[in-house]
């Protein structure tokens, strides 16, 4: 964990409530994809987490849903504006578990940190396709990205105004046979994609945090070995240690 | 630099400390998270996670809750209980703070109280039990032998009876007199008492229309509590003759100088490690400064220099 100040260069709406940050600072301490960071805003009293959209050489991009007060008011920072982030928090998936065709499976907000990781994997080699869903074709992003990462991509929509109408789960026969799953989004649809997978997989899970590098026990879950901190321990777990609570 | 040590120190029940900065229980585990991060060993001393005889895992999320200036937790005593934490957890402690470490110490029960208090006292590693009564957010325990002058005697009582080490007691906020409180701690045998605990506080998520905690309520913490937890300070160092070790939104050098003003000896931090993990290394080095501008010479002289 490394903290140090980024400056924004870009802020721009991709959607009607997602955006996309650019920020520039020092990103060594993002080693693997599906990290995190946490980061000070002015007049907020505990940092707010936001997944790792693509880090490398000193440029760091986030990709987020105003949720709340916090990113709200991120969508308001103009370029130039330094922010105060503590960089490198989480485990991250595990790229070399990914076997020669990785099925990755990315919800909503829960698409961003699944970009970096289909970069590392359609470089090392892998045969990637990659399902993104959304709850309307006003909510679709980055499939174009992942596009030119040369990964397949599969859009589902809720009502049926953008891809395949359904839930990500429903696209699993077109996507074909694969050697593993990544995961990220809400958890109804972690559950669906836990039980509709054939493979091992890893999946990305939310909480809400206190300090967010493992403190505070403030985002704790019950595994099949142990209690884990989603900050510290996750935010990815493995298929094999999940206990579905709630 | 030499003399700067000399110029922080502080005695906290009879144990020598270089400086007077605890992080509280609850914001710094058992230390090593924060050891990759500096040398811990800078502290005076910090006081690790509230310990029960039992592991608990505390309760359902969310647990976490913003608020202006501070926050809302409800963790509930999540650890792994006594067994483990002496087995596990104070093994590996050492191998980054060599200092006597204060032990938090929780229960549901004035058998636990005894039974959890009297392992701990017996490591080396321990230098103080700090004794919560005052946990707000598990039920049936914590706070309910914190929140009566009698049932907080009869529990103090009963764990000095077993305990060698410096006791010190930590007060809940949610009481009518904190005051009351606190003398009959002392009449009990208490060494020193830590206040404040945790204000018991509330958020509603406005689009569900449900408590946002899952365990509807939860303690405020950070900087807006520093006045409460101040005067209360002031208030109990006013009454009783043991130490008191201040706490409750303390975010900076200028605030650990206004706690021991108030009476305080020592000074814990709890929230602002959350927010800043380096905050208490931040403070420590800040303090010198500080406290030539406003001409202290020693942080020893100033405690309770504001009291009448």
């Amino acid at each position: 964990m490394k903290q140090s100040i980024f400056i924004i260069k870009e802020n721009i709406a991709l959607t009607h409530d997602v955006w996309k940050m650019v920020l520039e600072g020092d990103t060594s301490e993002i080693t693997r994809p599906g990290q995190f960071v946490n980061i000070l805003l002015d007049g907020l009293y505990l940092r707010r987490p936001i997944s790792v959209h693509d880090a490398e050489d000193g440029v760091l991009t986030l990709i987020y849903k105003i949720v709340g007060v916090g990113t709200a008011r991120m969508s308001e920072m103009k370029p130039g504006h330094s922010l105060d982030v503590l960089t490198g928090l989480g485990n991250g998936y595990d790229v070399t578990r990914a076997g020669a065709r990785p099925l990755l499976i990315g919800g909503g907000v829960g698409v961003p940190p699944l970009y970096m990781l289909a970069k590392q994997l359609c470089a090392a080699g892998c045969e990637v396709t990659v399902i993104l869903g959304f709850r309307s074709a006003r909510d679709v992003f980055c499939k174009e990205a992942f596009e030119a990462l040369g990964a397949r991509v599969l859009v589902t929509t809720e009502d049926g105004t953008y891809g395949t109408r359904g839930f990500v789960t429903g696209v699993f026969d077109e996507a074909g046979d694969y050697t593993y799953t990544y995961s990220c989004g809400p958890e109804p649809m972690l559950r669906a994609v836990y039980n509709a997978s054939g493979t091992s997989g890893e999946y990305s899970f939310e909480e809400r945090m206190g300090c967010g590098f493992g403190a505070c026990m403030g985002c704790s879950c019950k595994t099949l070995y142990g209690n884990k901190r989603i900050c510290k321990d996750g935010p990815v777990l493995v298929k094999e240690e999940i206990v579905w609570e709630k | 630099m030499g003399e700067v040590t000399n110029k922080l120190a502080v005695s906290l029940c009879g144990i020598d400390m270089d400086n007077p900065i605890i992080p509280a229980s609850g914001t710094f585990g058992y230390g090593y998270e924060f050891a990759d991060l500096y040398d811990i060993n800078m502290l005076g001393t910090f006081s690790f996670k509230g310990t029960t005889r039992q592991p608990r895992f505390g309760n359902a999320t969310p647990r976490i809750a913003e608020c202006p200036s501070g926050m809302l937790n409800a963790v509930g005593l999540q650890n792994p209980g006594v067994d483990a934490v002496i087995a596990h957890e104070l093994p590996k402690m050492r191998a980054v703070f060599t200092k006597p470490v204060m032990a938090n110490v929780s229960g549901f029960s004035l058998d636990e109280y005894i039974e959890v208090s009297s392992r701990l006292d017996a490591e080396d590693s321990v230098g103080w039990i700090e004794l919560n009564i005052s946990c707000p957010n598990v039920h049936g325990g914590g706070m309910a032998f914190g929140t009566c002058a009698s049932s907080a005697e009869s529990v103090v009582r009963a764990v000095r009876d077993v305990v060698k080490k410096p006791l010190i007691v930590k007060l809940s906020p949610n009481v009518t007199s904190i005051v009351e409180i606190a003398k009959a701690v002392e009449a009990a045998g208490a060494d020193g008492v830590s206040l404040i605990n945790t204000l018991l506080g509330m958020r509603i998520d406005l689009r569900r229309r449900k408590p946002l905690l899952a365990n509807v309520t939860g303690g405020y913490s950070g900087a807006a509590v520093f006045p409460v937890a101040l005067r209360m300070v002031y208030q109990v160092a006013g009454a009783v003759k043991i130490p008191v070790v201040g706490m409750g939104g303390v975010s900076s050098a200028e605030d650990v100088i206004e706690m021991m003003l108030a009476g305080a000896t020592a000074v814990e931090i709890g929230a602002e490690n959350l927010r800043n993990p380096w905050a208490c290394r931040d403070i420590i080095q800040a303090l010198p400064d500080v406290m030539d501008k406003y001409g202290i010479d020693s942080l020893a002289s100033i405690i309770g220099a504001a009291q009448p």
